[in-house]
């Protein structure tokens, strides 16, 4: 089973959700960090550091000696991740979606397509929970190869988790595709409820069964609650708005660890989508 | 030569827009027949990625031999540079002030992008 674990902006309690439901999954489970640009369910989790394995996609290299500077791959390329200036091409690897055909219109056969690193894939271990984390090299902004390479890390048999990165960019479709099931965090505001359409479209479009967790309740107001109850929406779990919470999480600390009377919250969570699923937890 | 300025509108008392990938057109100014000329840049600001690098690629083929702007990036200033276009950053209000202030000698040319990308 593969649960994600996304939210239509950033610092909506995303990765509280992802980690703490992680740690009181009962039973060994895996959580996958694909928020490859600012990874950080580690910090929350904790677990000897472990091996880091690099990433790397194909990018064009020009031999200049054959080039003539004609253009066209520059005029092919939808992305601008290679631009010829003058009569030399320019590539641009950070923006290059790899997709081979700057090398296949070249006709001088000038392109070849090199490695090029964009980042690590790291795994640690702790307690029950086998943590798997991408970290994208500064400087690259091609993040879905990245994700893809977090999610070959899943293995069958312990159910997965994975921690979408905020928004509804490429990297989150990466993350989100073929999942069982999608939990869409959210706070009771204006801001929120907007994003939260925009998140709630995006996975009614990749046809993913879904359900909201409501963060902070009591802090805002209830558009997000009246809009679910209006759109037939499932809320699965509401967290209330305690200043003890947002203490611990600036301290690095698992919510159900700093706070164990929320453990039940979030293995009731982890019972519900299991439920959603159709698996036991 | 001929100067581009990133601008929000379409003639000399329009004002300098701060981006260079994102502003919504260049005013082509040649300084030897006085006369300007407008390149839309509706196509960069509406990518994704890349803009700064689709809007130097314009600037480029436009012609022009410099360009003024409040900010310019590290892709475009990559792109710019290679094909020798001097880049000056320039926070007048209007491009006719940038103008004057280009043939007063007053901009300082950029000599490395002043503004980080996405994740640089
Ligand atoms: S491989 Fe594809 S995306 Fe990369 S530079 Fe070539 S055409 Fe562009
Ligand atoms: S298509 Fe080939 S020959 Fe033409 S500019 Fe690009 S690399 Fe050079």
């Amino acid at each position: 089973m593969k649960v994600a674990i996304a939210s239509g902006k950033g610092g909506t309690g995303k990765t509280t959700v992802a980690v703490n439901l992680a740690r009181s999954w009962g039973g060994p489970v895996q959580l996958l960090d694909c928020d490859v640009e600012e990874p950080n369910a580690h910090l929350f989790l904790g677990g000897e550091k472990g091996e880091e394995v690099p990433v790397f996609v194909k990018v064009p290299s020009v031999d200049e000696a054959l080039c003539d500077g004609c253009g066209e791959c520059g005029r092919f390329c939808e992305f601008h991740a290679i631009v010829v200036v003058g009569r030399s091409p320019i590539v641009f690897p950070g923006m290059c979606h790899a997709c081979g055909g700057c090398a296949k219109v070249c006709p001088r056969g000038a392109i070849r397509e090199v490695d090029e690193r964009i980042g690590v894939v790291e795994t640690r271990r702790s307690g029950s929970v086998s943590l798997t984390l991408g970290r994208m090299d500064v400087g690259m902004s091609m993040a879905p190869p990245l994700v893809h390479a977090v999610r070959a890390r899943i293995q069958g048999g312990s159910p997965a988790i994975l921690d979408a990165p905020a928004g509804t960019s490429c990297s989150v479709v990466a993350t989100l595709r073929e999942t069982d099931f999608v939990v869409l965090v959210t706070e009771p505001t204006p801001f929120g409820l907007h994003d939260l359409t925009l998140a709630v479209d995006l996975v009614r479009e990749l046809r993913l069964p879904f359900g909201v967790v409501v963060n902070r309740v009591g802090a805002g107001d209830d558009r997000v609650h009246a809009w679910c109850r209006k759109e037939g929406v499932e809320i699965l779990l509401e967290i209330p708005d305690d200043r003890r919470i947002a203490e611990g999480y600036a301290r690095g600390r698992l919510l159900v660890e700093a706070l164990p009377e929320y453990g039940d919250l979030f293995r009731s969570l982890a019972g519900t989508i299991a439920a959603r699923v159709g698996v036991a937890a | 030569m001929k100067i581009a300025f990133s601008t929000s509108g379409e003639s000399l008392e329009a004002p300098l827009d701060s981006r260079f990938g994102r502003a919504p057109y260049f005013l082509i100014y040649d300084l030897d027949s006085r006369q300007a000329r407008v390149v839309d840049n509706g196509a960069s600001r509406a990518s994704s990625q890349g803009a700064g690098i689709q809007a130097a690629d314009s600037v480029v083929r436009a012609g022009a031999g410099a360009v003024v702007t409040a900010h310019c990036g590290p892709k475009a200033f990559q792109v710019l540079h290679a094909a020798g276009i001097k880049v000056f950053s320039c926070h007048a209000a209007t491009v006719g002030e940038a103008l004057d202030m280009y043939r007063s000698g007053a901009l300082v040319e950029q000599t490395g992008a002043d503004v980080a990308g996405h994740h640089a």
